[in-house]
């Protein structure tokens, strides 16, 4: 060990006296690394001038004095085969900008942070094809949210939304732990639930509805789709079912859907949210037909 | 989060062009109801003129002495622009009932994949019945 230790001690010695004036290796490989990275960044402009992108990106940031009146700002991206929009933001942010902000994570499509709206439709940037586009790309942040800064939107009212319809399996008789039971779904009743499954909780369709624009009560498709999804499960009690669609079929639930068929169309784990809302309707039209 | 930008209604009439069918659909289904509520409210006062006819009310059309029901008629039939209001009174009526019977499908869940193709289909039907009723509502008319 301790001649292991006396090495480094060895090796640290880069400015002999001897050595000055003249290159040392290590100065020369730094050299032409510094030459190869100008070269580089020749090339990447060459690049720039060749195929690229053109972004206008919303910003908007409260804490800085010219970005407080909303704008929009150009970037020119180097197109690349397979470039989704959150790859252009990307690049504007790593090359040009470092302040333009937007939410990502794991960029495919499953955590549903990056939903943008992007040429006038809401889509989640991971997912989207800048070849698909037409140009300019207009990037703004999610609609009928309040934007904190650039592309970032406050989703608490969205979030707020979510847990209204008590999102969790609800069963009071739950096997005895002692055998350990599986409380096993049917195949069929788990193909039923299957498309709602699908949500990530992105906020795309909430920001496409017309109806939740006009009415912040609205539980909007996202959470009425989660409430599906319990409704629907078989292994919940009949009573649980009837509590749940007496949440739906209050004055700001299902009943506030016009069918507009916006956030299906938006939707980008392509969930027929209209089709579940639509069916929770006549659910609770038949639930309360039972009593007459 | 001190502070946050309201960006107010983006998805207004301004991006009219970006509009769905399902959105446009929609429109037009509370326009063409607006209409046909005015519509009922315009139908009760010429019926009305029936009450004054029932009182012996009479009144002169085309040098002609008439009750007040049928001169009120008359009178309104004889006029151009009633007749291309008639019609306009048509495409409304239709559009509302054929996306009525949409929205109805939709409510029931049956064919929620084809419903912008139903919303186009309602417009072009709308359109070709619209079409063939001007000589109907625009014959005899006098300019």
């Amino acid at each position: 060990m301790s001649t292991q230790q006396q090495e480094p001690e060895s090796q640290e010695s880069p400015q002999d006296p001897e050595m000055k004036g003249t290159e040392s290796p290590q100065q020369r490989r730094l050299r032409e690394k510094q030459e190869g990275m100008v070269e580089d960044q020749a090339e990447k402009e060459a690049e720039v001038e060749g195929e690229t992108v053109h972004l206008k990106v919303f910003r908007y940031d409260p804490e800085i004095a010219d970005k407080q009146e909303p704008r929009f700002d150009d970037f020119h991206v180097p197109f690349e085969k397979g470039m989704t929009v959150l790859d252009a933001v990307m690049y504007a942010r790593d090359e040009f900008d470092s302040s333009l902000t937007f939410r990502h994570s794991c960029r495919q499509a499953v955590c549903g942070s990056d939903a943008f709206f992007v040429n006038g439709k809401q889509r989640l940037g991971c997912k989207t094809q800048i070849s698909d586009l037409q140009q300019p790309v207009r990037i703004e942040p999610l609609p009928y949210q309040e934007v904190v800064k650039d592309l970032v939107v406050d989703m608490d009212h969205f979030y707020d939304q979510m847990h209204a319809v008590e999102p969790y399996f609800q069963n009071d008789d739950t096997p005895d732990s002692s055998d350990l039971e599986e409380q096993r779904q049917s195949r069929e009743n788990r193909e039923k639930v299957k498309m709602s499954t699908r949500c990530i909780w992105c906020g795309a369709c909430m920001s496409s509805c017309n109806i939740a624009a006009g009415d912040n009560e609205y539980l909007g498709p996202a959470a009425i789709n989660k409430a599906y999804k319990f409704a629907m499960d078989d292994r919940e009690p009949e009573d649980v079912k009837e509590h749940r669609l007496r949440i739906m079929e209050q004055e700001h639930g299902v009943w506030r859907c016009q069918t507009q068929f916006s956030c299906t169309n938006v939707c980008p784990k392509d969930i027929p949210l209209t089709e579940h809302i639509q069916e929770l309707k006549r659910e609770a039209v038949k639930k309360n037909l039972k009593f007459w | 989060m001190s502070q946050s930008y309201n960006r107010g209604l983006i998805e207004d009439f301004g991006r009219w062009k970006e509009f769905s069918a399902g959105m446009w659909a929609w429109i037009f289904h509370k326009f063409t109801g607006w209409m046909l509520i005015g519509y009922l409210f315009t139908h009760i006062a010429v019926l009305s003129s029936a009450i004054a006819a029932a009182n012996g009310e009479t009144m002169m059309i085309a040098g002609e002495q008439v009750n007040a029901y049928t001169g009120t008629i008359q009178g309104l039939e004889g006029l151009f622009i009633i007749r291309v209001l008639e019609v306009g009174l048509l495409a409304v009526a239709v559009f509302h009932i054929l996306n009525g019977i949409r929205l109805l499908m939709v409510d029931l869940g049956v064919g929620l994949t084809a419903q912008d193709r139903s919303f186009y289909a309602s417009l072009v039907l709308t359109g070709v019945i619209t079409v063939a009723s001007v000589p109907t509502f625009l014959s005899g008319v006098g300019l």
